[in-house]
Parts: C-alpha cells; structure tokens; sequence
C-alpha cells in the first residue's frame, strides 16, 4: 500500500492530476450544494455537452482547446441561467435543446476531419495523461476564486439559494451572485472535463451535495461535509484506478455511487430512529 | 408622513396593463390588505413595492425614513425550499443581511436582533432544527422572523396562509395582528375576505379592470366589498 503511494507521487502526471482533481472536486462540491438547491442540477451537465462541442471543434481547428472552451461554456452558463429564471423556452428543455446541439456539432466536427481519435475519446470519458501544468495553474486560481466567494459571500449565497426572491426585496444583487455562480461553475466544469470525462464530470457537482443532504440538516454543515465528501471520493476513486488500472473518472464516479448508498442507509436509519 | 405612497401608479405584466392611474398610501401604524382576483396585478404590484418591477407610468415614493431595502417581506413559499436543508437559526439570521456590507459572519449584534425575533414568535427552542423538518404553519413562523429581522417598520407578506389548516391559519393571523398593534405597518396580499375584514384598518381591492382604495368602513359600503362578496359566493 505504501509502496504504491510512493510509486504514485513519482510520477508528475498523477502527481498533477492529483493537485487538478482535488481542487476541481473542491469546487465543484461548494458550488453544487447551491445549484443542486436551486434546481439547477441540469445546467452543470448541459454544460459539459457544451464543453465536449467546444473541445472537439477546437482539436479539428487546432486551436488551444481551453482558451476555446472556456469562454464558450461561460457564455453558455450565463444563457442557460437567463432561460431557466425567464424565457419562453422553459430551463429543462432548453438545456436539453442546448446539450444535444452542442454534442451533435461536436461530433459533426469530429467526423468531418479523421474520425473518432483518442483524443476525442479522452474528451468523452476522461484521462490523467491530459492533465497539462497549465491546468494546475488554472485550478489553483480556480479553486482560491470559490474559496474567497464562499468565505466572503457565505451569507448571501446562503440567502439566494434559499429564497431568491426575498434577497433581492432586501437588496441583494442576487443576479450578479447568480452570473458569479455560473461563470465558476463553466470553469470548474471545463477544467474537471480533463480528467472526468464531459459525460462524467456534472457528478462531482451533484453527488457531493446529494450524498450531505441525505443526513445533514443545516446549510453550514450540508457544505462543508460535501467538500469532504468531494475531495476524499476523487482521492480514492484515482487510487482505485490506479491500482485496478480503470478509467480514472468511472472510478470516482462508481467510489460516488456508494458514499451515495452510504449516506441514503445512514439518513433512513437516523430519522427512523427520530419516529 | 406616508410611509409608502403611491401616485397615479400604472404597471404592466408581460406587456399588458394590468394596473392603471392606482393611488394610495399605507401610514404607520396601518394594516392594510390586498384583495382581489386572481390575474388581478397583485402579484405584480407587490414586485413594484419591492423594486423589483419598474412602473410604467406614475410613482412609488417611500417616506418616514423607510428604505426600500427595509421592507421585511414574506414571498409565497416555492416548493424548492419546503425541503431545504437548513437550521431555523441560519434563515432567521439571513433577514439580517439588508443591513450589513460584505464582512463575512454574522455580528454579535445580528445574532442578537436574530434570537429577539425567534423569541417574539416563540421558535427559541426550534432553532437548531431544520427548516424542512417543521411543520407548514412553524415555516411560516420562521419566515416571519426572518422578515421581521429586515424590518422595523413594515411587513409586506404575500399569501401568508395559504395551505394552513384553519387552526393555524386563525394563530398565524393572530401574530401578525399582534405584530401591528406592536407598531409595524402590514400590508398583506390576501384572498381571505373574512381576515380582510376582521384585522384590516385599510382595503384595497384590486378587480381585472379596476380599484378601489380606503378605509375599512368606507369598503364594507362600497359596491367593491359587494363585488367581492358576490365574487366569493359565484366562486
């Protein structure tokens, strides 16, 4: 066991990819408690699609993949967050609308220029080997950007998840939280696509926050135990698949699964024992 | 002074006029109720009371010192929030935020405005609880506290009632009437005539195409209250 985690921090790929992944589940978790609450669950996976077309069209142009999929994504979450509060097009639907046009157009792009490639594949699923030390700058931005807001903003993001309306009566400029939410969350989503997989990476938003709400009853403790739960899940799910050589985000989506399963088993027990 | 006053106020919803040249104004100490169909610009006036909603036409001025942030307002409960996870104390404390900048926890001093407030509305010994764990009317009561903590003056609450059991409803009114004679204002968008008619010191009713503004008694004589009366038997 020892020997094998030494084995794994000599190699600066994993080591990177570690770094990567434990601040993007960080992330992710302390966003994912407010977009899960506010039904926003969808917008996380609709935008991954997004990012998987920006992606594969970036590739077949040779283009620097993230300068294009970073800004396309933001640009998509403030869309996809002006169609889920107003619009004629109800949210479910548009995102729907959105991720499948992304996906298709990807595809397309793909198909039009040398057929489905590895690196197309590592876009879909996901792959340590993609991990580049610009993503680990990136990340560390990332990651002190959420912390400060969390820290800074505690109370107001607690105010517009739970009651939007009440915040802006009492002068909270909730939109411009709820653009910081999701310009965060299109990073966030494009820098953990790397290594989850676009089809996988909208898990680490929502089960962390899924998995806290089974048993915790405060938002304080709903929050902090889902970047626990985040952090340890992507620290375990990457061992695993190392050591039994899988695909490392099905790995840490599967070791999700079961905190999940944990957690459900654990609430049941607690409010039976309640009455 | 008026602490809320209205002049030839004309609002929209969607492009339609749904309310046109309305005047009135709520004094402290009031008790005032908006009644009215449904699809009649309740909703949409109370967005425009809360700033939410620019008039089309006429003014909304604010008087005696109230700031428009300082509205303790209590919206209709979405159903997003009925499961919540979330202690009594954090959305008690939330009604607080109006009053501070960006410093990061809560001060001594809201803490202390947060636990007056669930003491008034008797929700002491319910603060650690979870907001999703209480019971329809208990919610309400938090909601209140917490609007209360945003105000001093004036409570604007949206439905307050609605999906109580009369039992409930009949102590939830109670606390509210009790909160008015303690010396806030309430303006309460309602569609129980009953309670209109028993705690209401000022009407407004709001039909499809028209309005009318005044005191209690000048209601009950007027051809709106008998409007509104048939409306409830037709309904």
């Amino acid at each position: 066991m020892g020997e094998i985690i030494v084995e794994m921090f000599s190699a600066p790929v994993l080591v990177r990819a570690l770094i990567v992944g434990v601040l993007v589940s960080l992330c992710a978790a302390l966003l994912g408690v407010s977009l899960v609450l506010k039904r926003y669950s969808m917008i996380g996976d609709g935008l991954s699609h997004v990012g998987f077309g920006a992606l594969a069209v970036a590739t077949v142009m040779n283009l620097a993949p993230m300068a294009v999929a970073i800004p396309v994504v933001i640009l998509a979450a403030f869309l996809l967050l002006r169609l889920s509060s107003n619009g004629k097009i109800k949210g479910d639907a548009a995102i729907a609308l959105i991720s499948t046009s992304a996906l298709a157009i990807g595809v397309m792009a793909v198909s039009m220029s040398s057929g489905m490639n590895v690196d197309i594949n590592s876009y879909l699923f996901g792959s340590i080997i993609s991990v580049s030390s610009g993503d680990v700058v990136t990340s560390v931005i990332l990651a002190l950007a959420v912390l400060l807001m969390f820290v800074f903003f505690y109370t107001k993001i607690f105010a517009i998840t739970f009651d939007e309306s009440f915040a802006k009566a009492t002068g909270t400029n909730a939109n411009l939280y709820n653009m910081l939410i999701a310009l965060l969350t299109a990073v966030t989503i494009v820098i953990g696509m790397r290594l989850m997989g676009s089809m996988l990476i909208s898990s680490l938003i929502i089960f962390p926050a899924l998995c806290s709400m089974r048993v915790f009853k405060s938002f304080k403790s709903v929050t902090v135990c889902s970047a626990i739960i985040s952090v340890t899940t992507f620290v375990v799910g990457m061992f695993i698949s190392y050591i039994a050589d899988t695909p490392c985000g099905a790995s840490i989506v599967c070791v999700n699964i079961a905190v999940f399963a944990a957690f459900s088993a654990a609430g049941a027990i607690i409010s039976r024992r309640r009455g | 002074m008026a602490l809320i006053k209205t002049e030839e106020l004309t609002l929209s919803y969607e492009n339609m006029t749904v309310i046109k040249d309305m005047s009135f104004e709520v004094n402290p100490g009031d008790y005032l109720c908006i009644v009215g169909e449904n699809g009649s610009g309740k909703s949409t006036l109370v967005k425009a009371l809360l700033s939410l909603k620019k008039p089309v036409d006429g003014s909304i001025t604010f008087g005696d010192g109230l700031l428009q942030r300082e509205i303790g307002y209590l919206p209709q409960q979405t159903n997003a929030q009925r499961d919540f996870p979330a202690s009594v104390l954090e959305v008690v404390i939330s009604g607080c935020l109006n009053s501070r900048g960006i410093r990061p926890f809560y001060s001594p001093r809201e803490r202390k405005i947060a636990a007056e407030n669930m003491e008034r509305l008797g929700l002491t010994e319910l603060k650690k609880r979870s907001y999703r764990e209480l019971s329809g009317g208990q919610q309400q009561r938090v909601l209140l506290a917490r609007a209360l903590c945003a105000t001093k003056k004036l409570l604007l609450l949206d439905e307050p009632v609605s999906g109580l059991d009369p039992m409930v409803t009949a102590e939830l009114y109670e606390l509210i009437s009790r909160i008015n004679k303690s010396g806030v204002t309430v303006i309460m968008v309602t569609h129980d005539m009953t309670a209109a008619l028993k705690y209401a010191s000022h009407v407004l009713c709001m039909t499809e195409d028209n309005w009318f503004f005044g005191t209690l008694d000048e209601f009950i004589e007027s051809d709106a209250a008998a409007f509104m009366k048939g409306g409830a038997v037709r309904g």
